[in-house]
């Protein structure tokens, strides 16, 4: 009796199933193609990666098995990786609050202007991100002989009379990263807060007026920023991501490897064991600790953003 | 006093050149730190743009001036021409680089907005057995490092047998994940309302996705028409074309950037000419976005 019951409701559960499968068969096509495409290009290399992670892999062999022991080496053995830790978070506490605010800042400031001159002054915060290789002007900036375009005003002014080596000095090299990396930081997160300031229904703002908000901050707290709660929630994690992987910016600025480490980040560390020192299990290492790492902090950046406009 | 109310009066005429008319509760000195912010960061954030642009049309010994200027003195075409001249001589014409870059950069934009937007909007607006865990999969995936996923990947490609073709750059540029994270989360925003009374007047998922949800979020696919262009355009195609005539442009231009120190005119050619592509681009669908939305937005 106890059986057959059981029975059946298996088979009911069964049938339940495919009933909800039918009903949302649309909505599984509409997805696999992207689905089907993203599984093979890129979960299987990150799984992939995950458990090579956890072997010994030079690409001219076959990979061989290690247990934890990149992962010992890495936290136990391995000083550079520590000071790539610490430069990391010092340079992601630092860029990634103030790029976040700074994208949003200024789309909201571009959102105020007519619609020409708003399309212009976009193109104008999002240059740096669209005319590759803006590197150049800051090595002109900063250049280490009296040609450099800081040396030079500094010794003009009577600040300094001998050129400083800006780039390379280790106590100078974190700063200049960290201006050149918030530089460019009005770029994805920057342009999905234009896109989601223009979605904001404008019919709020005038409800706003009439049930007594009076200046543009109160409009900014109670009536724009809960409309755009999920492009908050977006350019926090591109933000997050952004900032804990910070590498171009260091090794071209800084120079690969940099003086004393002073621009040595988690991801720099990882393009060196990776492709100068071809060990890619201890790169798939470095990779899923920082993966564990991005994962924590957006956890935490997401309980926060839950409270805004409340 | 009187000097007091000249300026506010200027300052009024000045947001009136630049702000729209119908602009509520905003004060002066508001709009007056609008302006000096805007005008203090637009010049910090162009410096790259007119450097780029400058130094394009700097005749050689301007380029090497010391110390160097920002402004050419005397405008010319010569690396133009010099960049002209080099192309001819590769034994690839230069049409067939151009023809690569735009088939590899125009089909996979379009595929990736229309594959993305497709897969987002089941995630937006409907749960399903497996939809959370999708979901998270797709936040997930942003926070992996490519270089250790480059091994993997190249295997995969070479057993699917798409490596030396224009699928190893484009198929996987259609599901990257950052344009569907940025679609879902704009779909989220539509009213739940808009799609359940369409259901019940009979419009099926397909209908409701091509015509309600897809013009309500035209901002955001426009916004990453910008992105995966720009993405693409760049692509280099490195560590899967190893066939010269497969090549895109930017692996060509490479080259001649590669070329050292007397190139130096022709590298300030190239790295224009790279950049107007998506600036225009950029400005087609900015524009776009200003004017579809200019007087809806999404109402509940």
């Amino acid at each position: 009796m106890g059986m057959k019951t059981v029975t059946f409701t298996k088979e009911e559960k069964k049938r339940r199933r495919q009933v909800e499968f039918q009903k949302n068969k649309p909505l599984y096509l509409l997805m696999s193609p992207y689905f089907v495409l993203f599984f093979v290009f890129t979960v299987l290399p990150v799984v992939t990666s995950i458990l090579l992670s956890f072997s010994y892999f030079n690409m001219l062999e076959l990979p061989t098995f290690a247990g934890w022991d990149n992962y010992r080496k890495l936290f136990f053995e391995d000083d550079v990786f520590m000071v790539a830790v610490k430069n990391t978070f010092m340079f992601a506490i630092i860029t990634g609050p103030i790029g976040y605010f700074a994208a949003f800042l200024f789309a909201w400031l571009v959102n105020e202007l007519k619609p020409k001159i708003r399309a212009f002054m976009t193109l104008v915060f999002y240059a740096p991100s669209i005319s590759g290789g803006a590197y150049i002007i800051w090595k002109l900036m900063f250049s280490g002989d009296v040609y450099g375009y800081l040396n030079a005003t500094l010794i003009n002014w009577g600040i300094i009379t001998e050129p400083i080596q800006w780039l390379q000095n280790p106590s100078y090299i974190p700063v200049i990263i960290i201006i050149v990396q918030l530089w460019m930081s009005l770029g994805v997160s920057f342009l999905a807060f234009v896109a989601g300031l223009q979605s904001v229904d404008r019919s709020l703002y005038e409800a706003g007026a009439v049930d007594g908000i009076r200046n543009r901050w109160q409009e900014l707290w109670y009536i724009t920023l809960p409309s755009m709660k999920p492009q908050l929630m977006f350019s926090a994690v591109i933000q997050i991501t952004a900032s804990l992987a910070i590498a171009e910016v260091a090794m071209q600025v800084a120079g690969f490897p940099s003086v004393e480490n002073a621009g040595h980040t988690i991801v720099t560390h990882l393009i060196y064991h990776g492709t100068t020192k071809f060990e890619l299990g201890y790169a798939s290492a470095i990779a899923t600790v920082l993966f564990i790492v991005m994962l924590g902090s957006n956890l935490l950046v997401q309980k926060f953003l839950r409270r805004v406009g409340t | 006093m009187n000097n007091a109310n000249v300026f506010t009066r200027s300052v009024k005429w000045f947001v009136r050149l630049i702000q729209p008319k119908n602009s509520l509760n905003r004060s002066v000195w508001g709009d007056l730190v609008l302006i000096f912010a805007l005008l203090l960061f637009g010049t910090f954030s162009a410096y790259p743009m007119i450097f780029i642009i400058n130094n394009a049309f700097k005749p050689f010994n301007e380029i090497f001036i010391f110390p160097p200027k920002l402004f050419v003195r005397n405008p010319t075409l010569d690396n133009f021409i010099d960049l002209i001249n080099l192309m001819a001589d590769s034994w690839i014409p230069i049409t067939r680089y151009v023809f690569n870059t735009l088939f590899i950069t125009i089909v996979g934009t379009v595929g990736h907005v229309i594959l993305a937007s497709m897969a987002a909007y089941p995630l937006a607006k409907h749960t399903f057995r497996g939809s959370e865990a999708l979901n998270k999969i797709i936040v997930y995936s942003l926070m992996f490092n490519a270089t250790v996923t480059a091994i993997p990947g190249y295997v995969i490609m070479s057993e699917l047998g798409l490596v030396d073709t224009y699928w190893a750059i484009i198929l996987p540029a259609f599901a990257f994940s950052l344009g569907l994270y940025l679609m879902k989360n704009f779909m989220v925003q539509i009213p739940t309302l808009y799609i359940e009374s369409a259901f019940i007047d009979g419009a099926s998922h397909y209908q409701i996705f091509w015509k309600i949800v897809m013009p309500l979020v035209k901002p955001a696919w426009l916004t990453l028409t910008i992105l995966s262009f720009q993405t693409l355009w760049g692509a280099t195609g490195g560590q899967y074309i190893y066939d010269e005539s497969l090549k895109p442009l930017s692996f060509a231009l490479g080259q001649i950037v590669g070329g050292g120190i007397g190139r130096t005119g022709v590298v300030a050619a190239v790295s224009l000419f790279m950049m107007v592509v998506p600036v225009i681009v950029f400005i087609i669908s900015q524009s776009s976005i200003i004017q579809t939305m200019a007087h809806s937005g999404i109402k509940e």
